[in-house]
């Protein structure tokens, strides 16, 4: 049933990502309503498929590889609808969901495999820890998904050479505040994540696993996204150079969620 | 049982609607011949009113631009054509001989009149293809007209589809989206930029026609703020005066440089006025925030090399000549799209004119009252057990006859009301009353 839900949700996004290129080429608003409302559709069917993994291992569908890509995909479609809904802005979603397809794709690439009861992990503070640090990463993603936007649309207004969708896209002011936005969140969220893990580990085991790799990754991605926010106010760094900087970040990101997860971290596993 | 239903189609009144148009646009006539047949406010309520006491119209709507004048109209019972005598009073309106007009005026009746409007109400008939003013100006002569009661069914509904019309093609479509002055697309690409310019600030140096369409255009988008600096600081008193910004000395240049976000300038020089130590220094006066600069003087204002700066947006003349034209192919390339929305409203306003000319409005309500009686007798003779068919024929009979002497005014009224505007609006309101479009959906 799991599977079944998360085909569904594939084909939504799939349909909501036509929608939204067909958007962007020729503007029409109900082309673009439909869009949104195809994604809001995926991302409801994703839930019930996350829901059906998780009322197996009665916490958030962490364990393994595919839960965690999964809730990740689920919880970045859900930022950047926020998102689209605050700005008011649609031009961007061809490549947001063109991520999620391509994510919620690489799934079928992974054996979705039994949800294994653990039973230290469950309760609501390691549910929120997961989830919050789960959602900190999909908000990185999209301020990635920003900043390469920014980047692009900044080139092609120096190069003087516009194509046909340069009058559709959002400016670059726009673009700023919203990766900005979206750092802000992914932070807060971190924040709070790292947070009620420690909370939650020191409840368990009373004690804190400030050396784990994990842990210092974490770390220095709030470093680096803190920098960001503060030079991106600066004089010297504002504009294409912090949107550089923005999108190099994420590959910090890419590996704490990869090489961190499956060959540093002792007892983190994909989150 | 006998069907209780029953229809007598075709004894309402039928009515005949017709709109017809005549005008002059930049197709047509030169800017010596508009300009004498223009019409202000007043005259254009005036012709209106005149057209109607004369008898040639029932409705009419005068459309006056600097493009364009057109009179639009319903023809009354006794004039069907009416073009002629339109065309009659346009010319002697304006003191023209009719020499003077041949071959200026086109004229157009029915769907094709209707068909006019919505092309001018989306902007594929204007002189810069899609632009937004005409939807505007559309919107005034029409409500100008419609609060002095020289509108009636017909031209509403064709005006109301024509705003429409306008909406639509300008949402859905690109026809009316890409700039096609340089000024404007100037000021476009500032908003690529910035998004709203309504908390930013521009700086103009000088003072001539260029700089005012960009200030005008600046104005259209919401700009915060205007400096204007110019070699005569009278000059840009006085523009700044009327465009309500505020005049910079040219010997103030340097210390103002960095405020702006939008730099434009049209200066006439000999070499760079704007070096690019200048606008480095301006740009780090403003802590690194970008600058949009817009070089529309030839010779250039603008080093060329300040074009590398760290922030700074540079678009000189050419660039912006070339945007336009592609654009202006871009907006070419949309036209079949906007005609496709104007056939489908043109089809709408037809359907319609078709149901008010067979008069089938009437026979409709009549339809929708012997529905409701037939249901009504259904329901309450299933509740009594002991009614004879005889009893049955003749409560048939006398609900049918209760519905034809109700009907009976009504349809009168609208069969032999005096003037037709008179009987269109008693079909409308028919119409609108008892829901009969909601029924055939």
């Amino acid at each position: 049933m799991a599977q079944q839900l998360g085909y569904l949700s594939l084909a939504l996004y799939v349909a909501s990502f036509l929608c939204y290129v067909g958007n962007l080429y020729l503007p029409n608003l109900w082309v673009g309503r439909l869009a949104t409302l195809l994604l809001a559709s995926g991302i409801l069917a994703q839930y019930f498929s996350l829901y059906q993994r998780s009322i197996v291992i009665h916490s958030v569908p962490y364990d393994d590889l595919y839960g965690s890509m999964s809730l990740f995909a689920w919880l970045l479609g859900i930022t950047y609808l926020g998102l689209e809904l605050f700005h008011g802005q649609r031009s961007v979603g061809p490549f947001v969901t063109l991520l999620l397809v391509a994510w919620v794709a690489s799934l079928g690439f992974i054996s979705a495999g039994a949800p294994t009861v653990r039973p230290p992990a469950r309760g609501a503070l390691f549910a929120f820890h997961v989830t919050l640090n789960t959602w900190a990463y999909a908000a990185f993603a999209l301020s990635f998904v920003l900043s390469l936007v920014y980047l692009v649309q900044d080139q092609v207004l120096r190069s003087r050479r516009l194509g046909a969708a340069f009058w559709r896209f959002p400016a670059l002011d726009v673009l700023d505040r919203m990766a900005r936005s979206s750092v802000y969140v992914g932070l807060v969220a971190l924040a709070f994540g790292a947070s009620m893990g420690f909370v939650w580990e020191h409840r368990l085991r009373g004690t804190y696993s400030f050396g784990d790799p994990k842990v210092i990754v974490t770390f220095a991605i709030v470093v680096v996204y803190a920098a960001y926010l503060l030079l991106s106010r600066n004089a010297t760094w504002r504009g294409a150079r912090a949107a550089m900087l923005c999108a190099m970040n994420f590959v910090i990101v890419m590996f704490s969620y990869t090489f961190v997860n499956l060959y540093l971290t002792k007892f983190h596993r994909f989150f | 049982m006998a069907s209780l239903t029953k229809t007598n189609a075709g004894q309402s009144g039928a009515i005949r609607i017709q709109v017809a148009l005549i005008g002059c646009n930049h197709r047509t006539a030169p800017v010596e011949l508009r300009e004498r047949i223009t019409f202000t406010p007043q005259q254009a309520l005036q012709a209106a009113d005149e057209l109607r006491d004369r008898g040639i119209l029932e409705e009419a709507v005068v459309l006056s631009t600097c493009n364009r004048s057109e009179l639009y109209g319903v023809p009354g019972d006794a004039n069907p054509t009416p073009a002629e005598a339109m065309e009659d009073y346009f010319r002697s309106f304006h003191r023209i001989g009719r020499a003077d007009l041949a071959g200026r005026v086109y004229r157009w009746t029915g769907p094709d009149a209707v068909r006019h409007l919505f092309r001018v109400a989306a902007g594929v008939d204007s002189m810069m293809l899609g632009e937004a003013e005409i939807l505007g100006q559309l919107r005034t002569a029409y409500s100008q007209a419609l609060d002095h009661g020289a509108t009636g069914p017909v031209l509403n509904r064709v005006f109301q589809g024509a705003l429409e019309v306008g909406k639509r093609v300008r949402s859905e479509t690109e026809v009316g989206t890409r700039p096609m002055s340089v000024a404007l697309a100037g000021v476009k690409l500032a908003e690529r930029v910035f998004g709203n310019l309504k908390g930013h600030s521009a700086l103009i140096l000088g003072a001539g026609s260029v700089a005012e369409q960009v200030i005008e255009c600046l104005r259209n988008r919401g700009i915060g703020s205007l400096r204007i600096v110019n070699r005569s600081l009278d000059r840009a008193a006085e523009l700044a005066k009327r465009v309500g910004g505020e005049a910079i000395a040219w010997e103030s240049l340097e210390t103002v440089l960095g405020l702006p976000d939008i730099l434009v300038t049209s200066v006439g020089s000999t070499g760079p006025v704007l070096t690019r130590e200048l606008l480095e220094r301006a740009i780090a006066a403003r802590s690194g925030r970008p600058v949009f600069v817009v070089d529309l003087a030839v010779p250039r204002n603008v080093a060329p090399e300040a074009a590398g700066l760290y922030n700074l947006y540079l678009y000189n003349i050419d660039d912006l000549g070339e945007i336009v034209e592609q654009n202006k192919k871009a907006r070419e390339a949309e036209i079949p799209r906007a005609e496709a929305i104007i056939s489908e409203h043109i089809a709408k306003f037809e359907a319609w004119r078709a149901a008010l000319e067979a008069g089938s409005i009437v026979d409709d309500l009549r339809g929708k009252f012997h529905k409701q009686r037939e249901l009504l007798i259904r329901e309450k003779l299933a509740e009594m057990d002991n009614v004879l068919p005889d009893e049955r024929a003749r409560i048939a009979h006398i609900t049918e006859e209760l519905i034809e002497r109700v009907l009976k005014q009504p349809s009168d009224k609208v069969r032999h009301g005096r003037g037709m505007r008179g009987r269109l609006a008693g079909l409308e309101a028919l119409r609108h009353l008892f829901g009969l479009d909601e029924d055939k959906e």
